[in-house]
């Protein structure tokens, strides 16, 4: 067994949970019960076309029926497949457990991202494909987690059972991780629940396993498990980045550092349907570089990122800081040919704010 | 004549058929009530006796809120997760506020996981009961009243609820049209 | 009933002239050959489609095509092998011998027949001209999981749905016509349970297409209901369910892939009885095999959906049923094996397919066992693992047993024999392609590669490498298969009317003359 758990390019994960371990298990078993059917009944096969070969001047039989032999596999096969319903039915009960989580996180599954939200402790963070979209366009070479490396991952501590509430925002999507054996689709207007322990740190790494648009491919699930200690670190960091942020929203920002964060902003979110030159994929998605909207109108600009586009593609960003909205227009406002051709207005997260509290621009 | 005799029964399975569509409506309305399926809670507002008689215990519920797609409202609950007991009538408030400048329509589609909790799950008064319509600007609260009920099983330590807001401002526009044509 | 059949001299009734002779005819045999070579053609589009996904999937990284058009080659492979190749193929065959096996001399309602092909160039023409509109065709997947099918569709999925329509009109009125001449038409002395087991695959067949179409059809409706007419069916916001369209699709989706191998296991059965010299071992046991895998079908669909929240007990159930169905598909494998053992084999080309039928069906049967259990399908669900088990069971099942069907009833078709030579190269380049081809999937697939992916990580490089090579031969192989049957319509050694030894009294098609006259039992015959 343990030389097949080896093959991991070619194997089901063992991974690191209880559960993706008794799964592994149950997986092996079924897979050399398999395995010795299949020797025994193909042997049989081959045997008999080898053995009784015309050309070796076999004269046929003319038996057609043998109601014992019949009666004597059917039962053998039923019996089997007892045997291996039993196992299974109790690793599924075990899996399905439904106790309480000491740690509760809302999983969000959208186009084409997921977002964390824990329960307990209020923070919530969208996690996005990091993979350069040069390496993807073969430009530039491909790094060792090509396609399964994400900004901000998910960040769990070790031995605690945490639950997970997963639902969808727009279609389905699917949250999985092969480590600990975790895999829900991600329903809109639903809520489905799964839960693990993981004991051993370390990342682990899984895909969004239902079709769910263009960048099915481009959401990947990464989670790390950290002892206590750095969790607890995590939590009261992202906090603070939290209270920082409501801060940095009433700093005066010139336009060099709202065009800066801006910039990375839009790498991170827009560059998937607005593209790295701005120039979108029309129809679908627009250019912004020559935009009438994106060149002369901020107040609609900053209306379609808090609201989206109905019947279009553009989400509403509303849940993002008041300060990355902001540097977002205003760095497409200033960047490519923009900067030139526009008129010059840059949004700043006062702006958004004043939105927020209908007051005028 | 023969024929005549298999033409009537032919029509009268069709006519059939389309009557069992029809009323598949009603039928699935039923079915759901009581099989609780979905997570769709819409078990009697009220307690049988036997569950009254049982014995009550703490039972934790967490809330949940999301926004579906783009809907811009902020829809926040004031208590993430509360201990409860069951048996005993409880109150949670949700928050609400249309961020826009004009008037939307927006409805809370509820979800209880673990699905077979839901039967036991007794709604007396919900603001996912009816659509919500909220002016420019507004921010209104409304309470979610409720009891969970002591025959709730065992294994089941926690009762999470999920409310997925949608905005379905187009629908009634639409139907506005439609009606004025 | 009986029909009452008159005889007449059929030496000065041949075909009518022209093209027209096509688009007008009622013959089962022209039929039936309309509805091959329209599958054949279905064939290379299809596989067309497939060419350019697994070039895209050569290496990681996006080279040939983007993610958008990507997502229209997966679905409309699918729907083209589904709807456009195996199910016409199957027809194709079944409008071909059925009348012949059962000693009739047409089907019993021939205009409807003729009808239920045509609608089908309709129906493709439809769904392939979407690929040409502005806002591509169908990019949902073969099984169009709603809300990606409805709210978030390209508007070209209209022109879907009522494709998909025309296609279960045309699969319900042949079955129809399927059930209506096997009850009705069949030779005296023909009791059922004397019927050949490609008959009996295609009765039950005809049933299962009549119970689940509809569905089909309820599905798409509802679609269209909830796209162009404000309806909820699928969209948890006005109260509906996405899950519900995932129960209502899967209804008909897994009868659906019964229909699609039912046929393959009747023709198979003659093969190895054929070829072995020996009679099918355990007749009844097949009929009542192919019954109860037909009746168990349609407890089981959401094994499909088993990551989707289902309760507990509903998942143990489908689990439990699942497993249930190989016992009748095992027992069928056995008694394969057993006509086999103690026969008298040659190895003729269509013996090869048939042989290779049983041993790789067989391992998709093994996958689909491992799929079935619910806690390891976690880990499967919508990976190449499941890719390779539909794969296996599809290509190497179905496809093989139309194949062998083909190189079979050629030579009867036809009146030549086939060439045997290029018939065995045919078979061991497609042996050898089809599982360099689809066993690497299993692999690719358990070490986390999910499916309707157009990129993936690097871990999975070397097999998909493989696998696009595997795939680049078997398409190419699949000329030289057409190149086989024109070659034996234009020539070839003249067949006798037995084509195969001791095959005279293995079905009423050896009887007659090859190639089969235009009209044949215009007089019925006496089955003894």
């Amino acid at each position: 067994m343990a030389v097949f758990a080896d093959m991991s390019d070619a194997n089901m994960a063992v991974g690191v949970t209880e559960v993706s371990k008794e799964i592994f298990d149950l997986h092996m078993l079924i897979f050399w019960v398999c395995v010795w059917i299949g020797v025994v009944v193909f042997g049989i096969m081959f045997w008999s076309l080898w053995k009784y070969r015309k050309s070796k001047g076999a004269i046929a039989a003319d038996f057609d029926d043998n109601f014992w032999l019949e009666i004597g596999w059917t039962v053998a096969a039923t019996l089997i497949l007892v045997v291996i319903a039993i196992p299974s039915t109790t690793v599924m009960v075990k899996a399905y457990d439904d106790a309480e989580g000491e740690i509760n996180i809302m999983v969000t599954g959208s186009q084409w991202k997921w977002h964390y939200k824990y329960l307990e402790d209020g923070i919530s963070f969208y996690s996005n494909l990091s993979t350069p979209q040069e390496q993807i366009n073969n430009k530039m070479p491909k790094g060792e987690f090509y396609l399964k490396e994400v900004d901000q991952p998910l960040v769990i501590p070790i031995n605690k059972r945490i639950r997970f509430l997963i639902t969808g925002n727009d279609v389905i999507h699917s949250w999985w991780v092969p480590d600990f054996a975790v895999k829900q689709d991600a329903i809109p207007g639903f809520i489905n629940t799964a839960w693990t322990n993981v004991p051993t740190p370390g990342i682990y790494r899984g895909n969004c396993t239902e079709l769910c648009g263009i960048k099915h491919a481009f959401m990947p699930v990464v989670v790390r498990a950290v002892e206590q200690e750095e969790y607890d670190a995590f939590v009261a960091e992202r906090i603070l980045l939290a209270e920082n942020e409501k801060m940095l929203t009433s700093k005066d920002w010139t336009a060099e550092e709202l065009f800066e964060r801006g910039e990375s902003f839009y790498q991170t979110n827009c560059v998937a349907c607005h593209q790295v030159n701005g120039q979108g994929i029309p129809p679908v998605f627009p250019a912004l570089e020559g935009s009438q909207i994106v060149l002369n109108d901020a107040p609609r600009q900053i209306e379609i990122l808090m609201e989206g586009v109905q019947g279009a593609a553009m989400a509403s960003y509303a849940d993002y800081s008041e300060v990355d909205i902001a540097a977002v227009i205003t760095y497409t406002r200033q960047a490519w040919t923009n900067g030139e051709n526009g008129d010059g207005v840059i949004v700043t997260p006062q702006d958004i704010v004043a939105y927020k509290n209908k007051i005028e621009l | 004549m023969e024929s005549k005799k298999t033409i009537r029964n032919l029509l009268g399975i069709v006519v059939g058929m389309f009557a069992f569509g029809w009323l598949l409506v009603p039928i699935y309305d039923v079915f759901c009530e009581i099989t609780g399926l979905n997570g769709k809670v819409t078990g009697p507002s009220f307690l049988s006796e036997s569950s009254k008689a049982m014995e009550q215990r703490e039972v934790l519920i967490q809330f949940m809120t999301h926004n579906n797609e783009s809907m811009p409202w902020t829809f926040e609950s004031e208590e993430v997760q509360m201990r409860i007991m069951t048996g005993s009538q409880q109150e949670a408030i949700f928050v609400f506020k249309n961020t826009t400048d004009r008037e939307m329509i927006g409805q809370v589609i509820p979800s209880v996981s673990p699905g077979r909790g839901a039967e036991f799950f007794h709604k007396t008064e919900c603001f996912c009961f009816e659509r919500q319509t909220l002016a420019a600007g507004e921010r209104i609260e409304l309470p979610v009243r409720f009891i969970v009920d002591p025959a709730l099983p065992k294994e089941i330590g926690s009762l999470s609820l999920g409310y997925t807001l949608f905005d379905i401002t187009d629908q009634f526009t639409k139907k506005d049209k439609i009606a004025n044509l | 009933m009986s029909t009452v059949v008159e005889t007449h001299d059929h030496g000065h009734h041949g075909p009518a002239k022209g093209l027209t002779r096509w688009l007008f005819t009622t013959n089962h045999k022209d039929i039936g050959t309309l509805y091959l070579w329209f599958s054949f053609l279905m064939l290379f589009i299809g596989g067309s489609m497939a060419m350019v996904i697994r070039a895209e999937l050569f290496q990681p990284g996006l080279q040939i095509v983007q993610p958008e058009f990507f997502n229209q080659m997966t679905t409309n492979h699918g729907l083209i092998m589904v709807f456009g190749v195996i199910m016409p193929a199957f027809v194709g065959l079944a409008n071909w011998m059925l009348p012949m096996q059962i000693g009739a001399p047409d089907m019993a309602l021939p205009r409807l027949n003729n009808l239920s092909f045509w609608l089908l160039p309709m129906a493709f023409g439809i769904l392939i001209s979407t690929l040409f509109m502005p806002e591509g065709g169908p990019n949902f997947g073969w099984t169009f999981y709603a809300p990606l099918s409805t709210t978030y569709a390209p508007d070209t999925v209209n022109f879907f749905i009522f494709s998909v329509h025309i296609m279960g009109i045309s699969s319900i009125l042949g079955s129809i016509n399927i059930i209506t001449t096997i009850f009705n038409m069949r030779a005296p002395g023909m009791t059922l349970m004397k019927m050949p087991l490609f008959v009996w695959s295609w009765l039950i067949t005809a049933y299962l297409l009549i119970a689940v179409m509809p569905v089909l059809a309820g599905v798409v409706t509802m679609m269209l209901m909830d796209i162009n007419f404000g309806t909820s069916f699928f969209n948890a916001a006005g109260g509906g369910d996405p899950v519900l369209f995932q129960h209502v699709f899967w209804f008909f989706g897994h009868p659906e892939v019964y229909i699609m191998i039912l046929p393959a296991f009747g023709i198979v059965s003659h093969i190895i009885e054929t070829f072995s010299r020996k009679p099918i071992f355990g007749y009844s046991s097949m009929v009542y095999a192919m019954a109860s895998i037909a009746v168990l079908s349609f407890v089981v669909w959401a094994h499909h959906m088993f990551t989707v929240g289902m309760p507990l007990a509903g998942e143990l159930f489908f689990m439990y049923s699942t497993m249930l169905i190989a016992i009748p598909t095992g027992v069928k494998v056995f008694n394969w094996i057993a006509t086999m053992f103690r026969g008298s084999i040659t190895f003729e080309t269509p013996m090869l397919f048939a042989i290779a039928f049983v041993a790789l069906f067989t391992i998709g049967g093994f996958s689909g066992l491992m799929l079935a259990i619910v806690p390891a399908d976690f880990q499967y669900h919508d990976t190449y693992f499941v890719v390779a088990h539909f794969h296996y069971v599809l290509v190497p099942g179905a496809l093989f047993g139309i194949i062998s069907g083909v190189y079979y009833w050629l030579p009867k078709w036809t009146g030549n024999m086939y060439d045997e030579i290029l018939g065995k190269t045919h078979f061991w380049l497609t042996f050898f392609s089809v599982n360099l081809t689809f066993f690497p999937m299993h692999f690719v697939g358990l070490a986390g590669m999910p499916r309707r992916y157009p990129d993936y990580a690097l871990q999975f490089a070397d097999f998909n490498m493989l696998i696009s090579v595997g795939a680049f031969i078997f398409g190419l192989t699949q000329l030289l298969f057409l190149f086989i049957v024109i070659k034996s319509i234009r020539g070839g050694k003249k067949a006798r009317a037995e084509v195969w030894e001791g095959a005279e009294n293995l079905g009423l098609e050896w009887t007659i003359d090859s190639p089969a006259p235009y009209h044949t039992f215009t007089v019925q015959p006496q089955v003894k």
